[in-house]
């Protein structure tokens, strides 16, 4: 069909793939268009792999485009920005562009139609410390936009000396989308001044652009926009095979090094990075600019099928009613028709993972026939670029032998439904594989707070036979002192026992009082005892401080976070108590008090009425026997 | 709600079937041509049976009987295994062995998929052990006797077992090749004497020489549609040759060369319709190697030194037993856990 | 005679040959396994919330160990816990002993701030220490540690915990078993 590009350069084949019909001329016909901006738009705060970003910003607060509205949460999380400026509506559970057709957190921004940025100003990278760099990509909300989103941040400033090879990820094999390549056609230039700044942040040798050989204008503006670099780099063209986009296959592809599984690529001296993620890292350290937009493919039963550059939030019945969807469409894939999900709804917003959304028709993706039985043809195991074998994960699956499927590597499945795709019995193996998956991980997770209960509980009874232990120790103690007083050293050795006992006892207590008031000291906020900040140390002395309630040393510092907020407002409280005159203060006492003795009275009254329910249901059942 | 990939590759198991079918088809005329009509009888009686069967057991599963009956697999095991019956064998026994091989070897197990053993071969084995006496009585192909059935003769004699009058079974029949070099052997007859026989023609039996080459073709067109493995029909060949070869360069007046092994019997038929049979094989590629060498002995074996004339049958079944074992101990490596796999399946 | 003596020294050599191969695969290939009691705690969900009666799941192990307790005392493994003591204990399986309660989806305790008085009755309850406060002082529940056991509703005074039912999110979402759309349109 059209000029395909043939230049000799070598590649080294990956196992198995498919190739499905393309589809791609339909929408990589028109150049990019500017996408519409929406009267409201729904920014999910869950977009990257990791955390979900904590919102910044309240109800009602007007925001400008590029203002960060949700911050990174941790390590492996990104910042989320408004796409474009308004009044943030709402913050709020919605749907979300995922296959369980759940809610999540989304900020609901109302756009005000001026579309207003922020003060933009170029980050200086080569001044910057590599840290500085990551927490700027963080900020910037910088993730994978293959489709993973991966926070790129983490993967900038792992090797000290140096990548071998950078892989600049544009095979785009899925059918239909062509984001990608239309983004290389138009913008090569800011691509490869995006590439410069990475290859120069991993110091990386070689920089190989992986690109399938039905982009011939890609290559080609690539081509021409590599030609002033200084460093080595070159536009690999790759047959077109799918799925020669996916990360190993792609890096098997330029490199012929298999990253072995469960290691990170980097560890082989290779990254590898998606183009567009590469467009969007120049973009935000050349120009200031977040992550508020991506290309997107439109295309499918729709009536100007395109690419859009889209408002991340943007509802995708807005992008639908940009590229005139037809009547007849009955879903939308978001992603490719080989690895996509059907969003749930056309009122979820556009998120960084959406490259491509298809307008379903039954016209286009006829329904598919019935499942029949394996026959064991093998063709799943010649297609699967994993090199697994899907016909026996398909039997563990669907037997639910989950060890088994394990056994036989079934967390090396990348899910590119190329088993399913050649299957004769049309075999949803995918779906099998998934399932399985998700089992194993539920399991895992449960297992996982089973032990952390079973550890908490025996910690808990070894503090509660400790107690018993300590307090029997006090008592005797006392007892001695008692003993000793009474018998006025009778017996020079009892007293020199006893004498002892009480240094050691002194010491003990001393000991505790230091360790109080250093943790006082440390953390006025986690006392050993709620009142120890307020008691003086003398006291202390005198009356032993009693054990944490919980073991507050034990909690990770979440948790602890947690807490002292329960404590400051508990503090806050009794400053007000404080703050009271005495008549306030015993009215409010009366009132607790009487709050109190009608919540008992009204629990008594509940007890009293479940009890007789209680009589009155085993009476009808006597009654009913 | 549907799920990703939302397009498949439009090759349906009906089609895969058909093209096996397709590939029959140029031995089933070669076979008419030297033979006469009984293969087609055969072929008839054992697919209406086999068919009629699948749906019969079917229904007393509560399967859907449309989408099962029309996936060919039935047809294409009735096929199977009225191209390794005697094409004068009375009309009952491939009826018989229509059902055994559908309703015990294929649904007994769980239908479709789901059989250990390969339903045509159960299906030949159980008639040959059980009724070795008709099971043997071929007739010889067309000008090597002087007196032949003609069609409505071959016609009468399956159906009603009578022949036209003056005419004895015996007055037309003859071992088969294989048959005839074993038997002929053991009466310490030499290999030319036995070669000079009429029965020969340039490198195995008259007639049957063309159907194997018939096969040949047929299976040479599964391997470009790459319907078969190429492992299979390759190992096989190559180890019933490599043993026939060793033998006969040993001891050539004893043992027959690889040419004959090669085109006697159900060699060809073997090596691409019956050990292929992915269902009953193993799945790995090595151990579709191993399967297809071990069929290849045993069929030596069994032909030479067995009590029966030909072994691919038995050789089917006895590795059809081994296949799980065989792919638990040959998964091939996965993408980035080459050199330190190979042990996957041993843990189990 | 000799055949005989023949036979016999074979079979002997051989019997002495494979006898010293399995001796040396059971000290080469020996299995260190966990203790039957480990095992069995291993399958129960370690809720500690005693329905089993049994005072936590250590306990209760060990009673099915000895024998002294049947597997189908713990509502929250559910009959999945069931299936899986049963299999290790190659014993039958059993419905859900209802003495011991019924199974419910999985729940966390919460405590109704406005109506909670600081008794710590909770906190002495917790078998697994999850409810932070002192005496006086406004209690919480860490949910995350929270096992649903329900041991703390019991002695509040005031009545102020509740059980909230943990429902999907989109990170705990299970893809579902595929359905089949082959009909089988007689029990088979």
């Amino acid at each position: 069909m059209n000029a395909r590009a043939a230049l000799a350069v070598t590649f080294f084949p990956f196992h198995g793939g498919v190739h499905p019909q393309e589809h791609k001329t339909e929408s990589s016909g028109t150049p990019i268009a500017a996408g519409p901006i929406p009267a409201k738009l729904v920014v999910p705060l869950h977009q990257s792999i990791g955390n979900m970003a904590k919102a910044l910003v309240n109800v009602g607060d007007h925001v400008l485009k590029g203002q960060m509205i949700a911050a990174a949460d941790g390590t492996v999380s990104a910042a989320v920005h408004a796409p474009t400026s308004g009044r943030v509506l709402s913050i709020s559970p919605q749907r979300v562009p995922h296959p369980s057709g759940l809610l999540e957190h989304c900020i609901t921004i109302e756009s005000d139609g001026e579309d207003r940025w922020i003060d933009r100003n170029r980050f200086d990278w080569r001044t910057a410390e590599s840290r500085a760099i990551r927490d700027y990509l963080r900020d910037m909300g910088v993730v994978g936009l293959g489709g993973a989103v991966f926070p790129s941040h983490l993967k900038i400033g792992g090797a000290s000396d140096g990548l071998d090879t950078l892989v600049i990820n544009a095979a785009e094999c899925e059918p239909f989308i062509t984001c990608d390549d239309l983004l290389m056609r138009e913008r090569a230039v800011q691509i490869v001044e995006g590439i410069k700044i990475l290859q120069a942040l991993l110091q990386a040798r070689e920089v190989l652009i992986g690109v399938e050989d039905n982009k011939p204008q890609a290559v080609d503006a690539m081509r021409a926009a590599i030609a002033g670099c200084e460093f080595k780099i070159d536009v690999v063209v790759v047959p077109t095979l799918y799925p020669s986009g996916g990360a190993k296959q792609l890096i098997k592809l330029l490199t012929n090094k298999e990253v072995p599984s469960g290691v990170r690529s980097t560890d082989l001296g290779v990254q590898c990075f998606n183009v567009a993620t590469v467009y969007t890292i120049y973009r935000a350290i050349e120009h200031g600019e977040p992550v508020i937009s991506r290309v997107v493919t439109l295309t499918g039963n729709v009536e100007r099928p395109g690419n859009v550059d889209a408002l991340i939030g943007t509802p995708i019945a807005d992008l639908l009613a940009f590229a005139g969807n037809k009547p007849d469409s009955d879903s939308y894939i978001y992603g490719g028709p080989m690895m996509g999900f059907e969003i749930p709804g056309t009122d979820v917003g556009l998120s960084k993972a959406g490259n491509c959304i298809i307008a379903k028709s039954s016209g286009l993706f006829p329904p598919k026939p019935a499942e029949m039985p394996c026959i064991r043809c093998g063709k799943c195991a010649d297609a699967c670029p994993a090199e697994l074998q899907p016909m026996d994960l398909y039997w563990f699956g669907k037997s639910k032998n989950f060890g088994k499927a394990q056994e036989r590597n079934l967390f090396d499945c990348i899910e590119c439904g190329a088993c399913a795709y050649v299957c004769p019995s049309n075999i949803q193996l995918v779906d099998y594989f998934r399932f399985s998956k998700s089992e194993i991980w539920a399991a895992e997770k449960s297992k996982k707070a089973a032990d952390q209960a079973r550890e908490r509980h025996e910690f808990r009874q070894f503090r509660e036979e400790r107690e018993k232990r300590e307090k029997a120790e006090r008592l005797a103690a006392k007892a001695a002192q008692k003993h000793d007083a009474a018998a006025s050293s009778a017996d020079p050795a009892d007293a020199e026992r006893a004498a002892k006992i009480k240094a050691a006892m002194e010491r003990a207590a001393a000991k505790k009082v230091e360790a109080a008031a250093a943790q006082v000291a440390a953390d006025p906020l986690t006392p050993l005892d709620p009142d120890a900040n307020a008691v003086p140390v003398a006291e202390a002395v005198a009356a032993p401080a009693p054990e944490p309630v919980a073991p507050v040393s034990q909690l990770d510092p979440e948790k602890a976070e947690r807490i002292r907020e329960a404590m400051e407002k508990r503090a806050a409280e009794k400053a007000a108590l404080e703050a009271m005159s005495p008549e306030e203060k015993a009215a409010r006492e009366a009132e607790k008090k009487a709050k109190i003795e009608a919540a008992m009275a009204a629990a008594a009254a509940k007890k009293a009425a479940k009890a007789a329910e209680a009589a009155k249901a085993q009476g009808d059942q006597a009654d009913g026997a | 709600m549907n799920t990703s990939p939302f397009f498949i590759k439009p090759t349906p198991l009906q089609v895969v079937m058909f093209k096996v079918a397709l590939a029959l088809v140029p031995a089933i005329a070669v076979y008419t041509y030297s033979f006469g009509i009984g293969v087609l009888v055969q072929i008839t009686l054992a697919t209406v049976a086999a068919l009629a069967t699948e749906a019969v057991c079917l229904k007393l599963r509560g399967y859907p009987i449309k989408p099962f009956v029309t996936d060919g697999s039935a047809i294409v095991t009735a096929w199977l295994m009225a191209l390794s019956f005697p094409p004068l064998a009375p009309w009952w026994m491939i009826v018989v062995a229509a059902v055994i091989s559908i309703a015990l070897a294929k649904h007994m197990y769980g239908g479709l998929g789901q059989n250990t053993f390969n339903p045509a071969m159960v299906g030949f084995a159980i008639m040959i052990v059980s009724f070795p006496a008709q099971m043997s009585r071929w007739a010889a192909p067309f000008g090597v006797l002087p007196q032949s059935l003609d069609w409505s003769a071959q016609l009468s004699w399956i159906f009603t077992g009578n022949l036209p009058a003056g005419l004895a079974f015996d007055a037309v029949a003859s071992a088969t090749p294989l048959d005839t070099v074993k038997t002929q052997l053991m009466q310490h007859a030499s290999m030319s004497h036995i070669f000079q026989s009429p029965l020969f023609g340039t490198i195995g039996g008259v007639g049957t020489e063309w159907i194997t080459a018939a096969y040949l073709l047929g299976g040479l067109y599964l391997l470009w549609q790459k319907l078969i493995p190429w492992q299979i029909p390759v190992t096989f060949l190559a180890v019933l040759g490599g043993v026939a070869g060793v033998f006969h360069l040993v001891d050539p007046t004893h043992y027959t060369s690889p040419l004959f092994h090669w085109f006697s019997g159900a060699a060809m038929l073997g090596a691409f319709f019956i050990v292929t049979d992915p269902v009953t094989g193993p799945t790995t590629p090595l151990g579709r190697v191993i399967f297809a060498a071990l069929i290849g002995l045993l069929t030596y074996l069994i032909r030479v030194f067995g009590g029966y004339p030909d072994g691919i049958a038995f050789a089917v079944l006895i590795m059809n037993l081994a296949a799980p074992f065989i792919d638990q101990y040959t998964q091939p490596a996965v993408f980035g856990r080459k050199g330190k796999q190979k042990k996957a399946g041993v843990q189990s | 005679m000799l055949t005989f003596t023949l036979a016999l020294a074979i079979m002997a050599i051989l019997a002495i040959l494979l006898g010293a191969v399995l001796g040396w695969a059971a000290i080469k290939y020996k299995v260190d396994e966990d203790p039957l009691v480990d095992k069995i705690d291993a399958i129960l969900p370690q809720t500690q919330c005693g329905q089993c009666g049994f005072p936590g799941c250590k306990p209760y192990a060990t009673a099915i160990a000895n024998e002294e307790a049947d597997i189908n005392r713990c509502p929250p493994g559910g009959e999945d816990g069931i299936r899986k003591l049963a299999d290790l204990l190659g014993k039958d399986f059993k419905a859900l002993n209802a003495e011991n309660g019924e199974e419910k989806p999985k729940a966390v305790a919460v405590i109704d701030e406005d109506t909670c008085i600081g008794c710590t009755l909770c906190i002495q309850a917790c078998p697994v220490d999850a409810i932070v406060g002192a005496a006086k002082h406004l209690h919480t529940i860490v949910s995350s540690e929270c096992t649903g056991c329900e041991l703390c509703i019991a002695p509040c005074p005031v009545d102020c915990i509740s059980m909230q039912t943990v429902g999907e999110t989109v990170t705990t979402w299970k893809w579902r078993y595929p359905v089949i759309p082959l009909t089988v349109k007689a029990a088979a």
